[in-house]
């Protein structure tokens, strides 16, 4: 692996220096081609400036912004709750894990830890919406492609992960459930039998994406050894999440970061890969749906009883501080950090996304490689607009 | 960038959807044909909000609370008759303007769980939708007429301690 | 041409017409067949769903629909686009595609052309499409259009190697460039002394078969060799520019070539208008020969839109890697072994 690091390197600094003389010896310039904002492929309204040669990247620069909404400005004038239901809409596709770290770092300010029954089903939660979001991506991915029907089995799959967290929460793609100090509501009669049967269907659309994608030769050439991304490399540009798990990285916030969630009482492995290409990335977000379908039987296997919401005042004043958690979201690592001066509402909130950091090493990555392959990568990255814009 | 292609894999990938198709040929598809065929959301679901105007107080917690301001309350004191002779008479509150602006609503349900008495509900039904903008702003009579769709509240797991609450019809 | 022994001598221009009838429903009942079975229905099916269902009894009145709908929308065309060029585009690739569908026999006398050179014809017309595409690629002024078409016109060039050396063992075998001499050899032929079901080619030229079916596949841009359309990259490629009834005839001619080259590949490989049984000069087999060619048809786009729906593409360097250093080689094995085995046998 270190000598594709060094070619890329390499290639890197020739491609730098060829685009110098290009522009002034031969008087030939490369293409500008805008990818987006509006364009079938990237997963929103992310612009990607890229100068061709031929079919050959020259150089790439996102513009990102095409969708802020003023998130931490919101915050500061939107009380506990409300942020809480604002928070949900930042990562779309696996919305419950947008509030966790939130909601645990005002805790963490208000000294104040929810009951273990609301922990459990926090986590049975946290695991549902990762399953939701990387279910996504497996069809996402190969539709990216050109093969247009695993998406459709996503899809497909997808609405009973999301019937599942509507039955308990009141909504599909915003559950709006978590509050300080517990959960707003308990689990209805049958649910822990109907979830099970949900992770039967889960597990056999993984092996179907076994079979249709992974196992295609025609995927295999597409993404082996494209976009390979070395660990250093990666660490410095902050990737976190699956990217860098697959670039050969050894970590995982559920298991390394221990906070307010019960991972530590399971039982669980981390999945990593030593290539760093983009069909690294894509089987080891593969691996991490069946492990989650894992931790979440065994979720609904030991929930505990008792009550789901811990003493807390009726109108919520968190006392002032400062408080930082992050967790492992289905994208990366996403943290909040939360500055109270003992209002209603956060002084500031300043949210860590992971996306945003993922998109950032676009420039470094996309150099040197075919047109399709910059396709191939940046859906590989797997990044959620919302996520990067706030 | 050699190429090699190995049957298998191919082969495999044909079989997955050649087999899917046979299933939707004789058990029929995931979908339903919607006008026609209507499947109901969960019982939770939150689809619209319903008011229970008795209990009511017009206290305007919820319309402090809306993230949007989309809930419009007006409302009047008056002077209650006494609830034993010779006594003072007693100060209530009367409804009079409860509209509740479904365009803007995020339908998060905050109303609904700060209301101290008991007077708002989620109902799942969903096909609301108007021609005309304006049409969204629900008034007291059609609030009210939400609360024959609001379902019973259902039983929780074993293993919880939550009260189950009933609705009040 | 003589179908039916008609009593009555029809005067040339009667003849005309009904050839010409007879030749656009020979282009537009594949097209719409294969858009309704294959497009419609079956890439629903695969993917759990039912598809159209509202516009006629199971959906099979969508394509009109659909037509109404292209035929009302506005002629747009880029400002800084060539006019003649970029009008022109779409009536090329209907050209050949009108052109190729003469060669087809349908029935021992039921043809619009029998010509001794009828393969050499078919290959040769085939490629006049490749200029309509480049012409739309390049007359649309815009850069995703560009690279479209540059892609197309690399790959569909290459393409065109395999597709006639695979044919060329056809011929070899049969001993003829005629089409309907094709299919009596077939007909006529034996296995190995039984002359049971005749000979189709399908047995002896395996190779040169499938070989044919990865080039047709690459020839109509389908994927997995979809590279100048690729929707994810380059929002379909030479066709981002054609809107309404413009876009209509590149579908329309997109899938009509698609029947006419399963029919072509039925013709050489499966036999053509002959069901096995019956005599080959049989007067029936006018009647019922287009509807068996019709059948054959179904069952080889069967096989070319089931690898459209369910692989991803191929990147256009490892498409000509595939077309040059597999497929070329390959088929040429293939006309040396069928070369040597038609003089030992």
């Amino acid at each position: 692996m270190n000598l594709e690091a060094s070619t890329q390197q390499l290639s890197y600094i020739a491609n730098q220096a060829s685009d110098a003389r290009v522009n002034i010896e031969l008087e030939t310039e490369g293409m500008t081609l805008n990818l987006g904002p509006q364009h079938p492929a990237t997963h929103g309204t992310l612009r990607i400036i890229v100068r061709l040669d031929g079919e050959q990247v020259v150089s790439a620069d996102p513009v990102m912004g095409y969708m802020h909404r003023g998130y931490e400005k919101l915050t500061e004038v939107r009380t506990y709750p409300q942020v809480t239901t604002l928070v949900n809409r930042i990562d779309w596709l696996g919305s419950f894990a947008n509030e966790v770290p939130f909601i645990l770092a005002a805790e963490r300010l208000m000294e104040v830890e929810a009951p273990p029954r609301a922990q459990w089903i926090r986590t049975a939660l946290f695991e549902l919406s990762r399953i939701a979001n990387v279910v996504l991506f497996l069809g996402d991915m190969a539709v990216q492609l050109g093969a247009t029907t695993p998406v459709f089995y996503a899809f497909r799959d997808r609405e009973f992960v999301l019937n599942q967290i509507e039955s308990v929460t009141g909504g599909r793609f915003h559950p709006n459930f978590d509050r300080i100090g517990g959960i707003k509501d308990d689990l209805p009669k049958g649910w822990i039998q109907e979830t099970k049967d949900v992770l039967v269907r889960i597990r056999s659309f993984c092996d179907e994406m076994q079979d249709l994608v992974v196992g295609n030769e025609i995927f295999q050439t597409r993404t082996r050894g494209i976009g390979i991304i070395p660990a250093d490399i990666g660490l410095s540009y902050g990737l976190s999440g699956a990217n860098i798990r697959s670039s050969g990285v050894d970590w995982d916030l559920r298991r390394d970061g221990g906070v307010g969630l019960i991972h530590d009482q399971l039982d669980w492995k981390v999945w990593t890969h030593p290539d760093g290409d983009s069909f690294a990335r894509y089987w080891v977000r593969l691996q991490e749906v069946r492990e989650s379908c894992k931790m979440v039987d065994q979720i609904l296997d030991g929930i505990p009883s008792g009550p789901i919401m811990a003493k807390v005042p009726r109108i919520i004043k968190v006392p002032p501080g400062e408080a930082y958690v992050e967790t492992e979201n289905p994208l990366g690592i996403m943290g909040y950090y939360i500055v109270s001066k003992g209002d209603l509402v956060p002084y500031r909130v300043k949210i860590r996304s992971a996306s945003f950091n993922n998109v950032s090493i676009t420039p470094w990555v996309l150099k040197g490689v075919y047109v399709p392959d910059v396709i191939s990568i940046l859906a590989s990255l797997y990044f959620i607009l919302g996520d990067i814009d706030r | 960038m050699g190429l090699s292609i190995r049957v298998p894999g191919l082969i495999k990938g044909l079989g997955v959807t050649f087999k899917t198709l046979v299933k939707t040929l004789t058990k029929g598809s995931h979908t339903v044909q919607y006008p026609r065929v209507k499947e109901a959301p969960t019982l939770r679901a939150r689809g619209v909000i319903a008011l229970h105007e008795e209990n009511c107080t017009a206290c305007m917690l919820c319309a402090r609370e809306c993230p949007d301001w989309c809930i419009y309350i007006e409302g009047h004191k008056y002077k209650a008759p006494p609830r034993r002779p010779g006594g003072k008479p007693r100060q209530k509150n009367a409804l009079d303007r409860f509209d509740i602006d479904f365009a803007l609503c995020m339908y998060c349900g905050i109303c609904v769980e700060v209301c101290p008495f008991e007077a708002l509900f989620w109902s799942p039904e969903f096909e609301f939708s108007e021609p005309k903008l304006a049409d969204l702003l629900h008034d007291k009579g059609q609030l009210s007429k939400w609360m024959e769709t609001v379902p019973e509240f259902e039983e929780y797991e074993t293993g919880s301690e939550v009260k189950q609450v009933k609705v009040p019809r | 041409m003589t179908i039916f022994n008609l009593a009555i001598e029809l005067a040339y221009w009667q003849q005309t017409i009904i050839r010409s009838v007879l030749g656009l429903v020979a282009v537009l009942l594949p097209a719409g067949t294969l858009v309704y079975l294959y497009l419609f229905k079956m890439m629903s099916f695969m993917q759990s769903r039912l598809g159209p269902m509202e516009a006629g009894p199971y959906g099979s009145l969508q394509l009109l629909a659909e037509v109404g709908k292209f035929l009302q929308k506005e002629d747009l065309f880029p400002r800084t686009a060539d006019r003649v060029v970029f009008k022109a585009a779409p009536f090329v690739v209907l050209a050949s595609t009108f052109l190729l569908v003469l060669v087809l026999p349908a029935g021992p006398d039921a043809w619009f052309i029998n010509i001794d050179t009828g393969v050499f014809f078919a290959l040769a017309v085939s490629s006049i499409s490749v200029i309509g595409i480049l012409m739309a690629g390049w007359g649309s002024s815009s850069k995703y259009s560009l690279i479209g078409g540059l892609r197309a016109a690399g790959q569909l060039v290459a393409y065109e190697l395999p597709l006639v050396l695979a044919l060329m063992g056809v011929v070899i075998q049969a001993g003829t460039l005629n089409v309907q001499e094709i299919v009596l050899a077939q007909a006529n032929g034996e296995i190995f002394g039984w002359g049971g079901i005749g000979n189709p080619f399908l047995i002896t030229q395996f190779l040169g078969f499938m070989i044919f079916l990865v080039a047709v596949q690459a020839e109509l841009t389908q994927p997995p060799f979809d590279m100048p359309v690729a929707e994810s990259e380059i929002v379909t490629g030479y066709l981002t520019e054609y809107t309404g009834m413009r876009f209509l005839l590149f579908f329309i001619g997109e899938f009509a070539t698609a029947g006419i080259f399963s029919a072509l590949a039925a013709t050489f490989f499966l036999g053509g208008w002959y069901i096995p049984g019956l005599d080959p000069t049989d007067n029936l087999f006018n009647l019922i020969g287009p509807l068996v060619l019709v059948g054959k048809m179904l069952l080889v786009s069967f096989l070319i839109f089931w690898f459209r729906f369910t692989y991803p593409r191929f990147r256009e360097d490892q498409l000509q890697q595939l077309a040059w250093k597999v497929l070329v080689p390959l088929s040429l094995v293939n006309i040396v072994a069928t070369g040597v085995l038609k003089v030992v046998f």
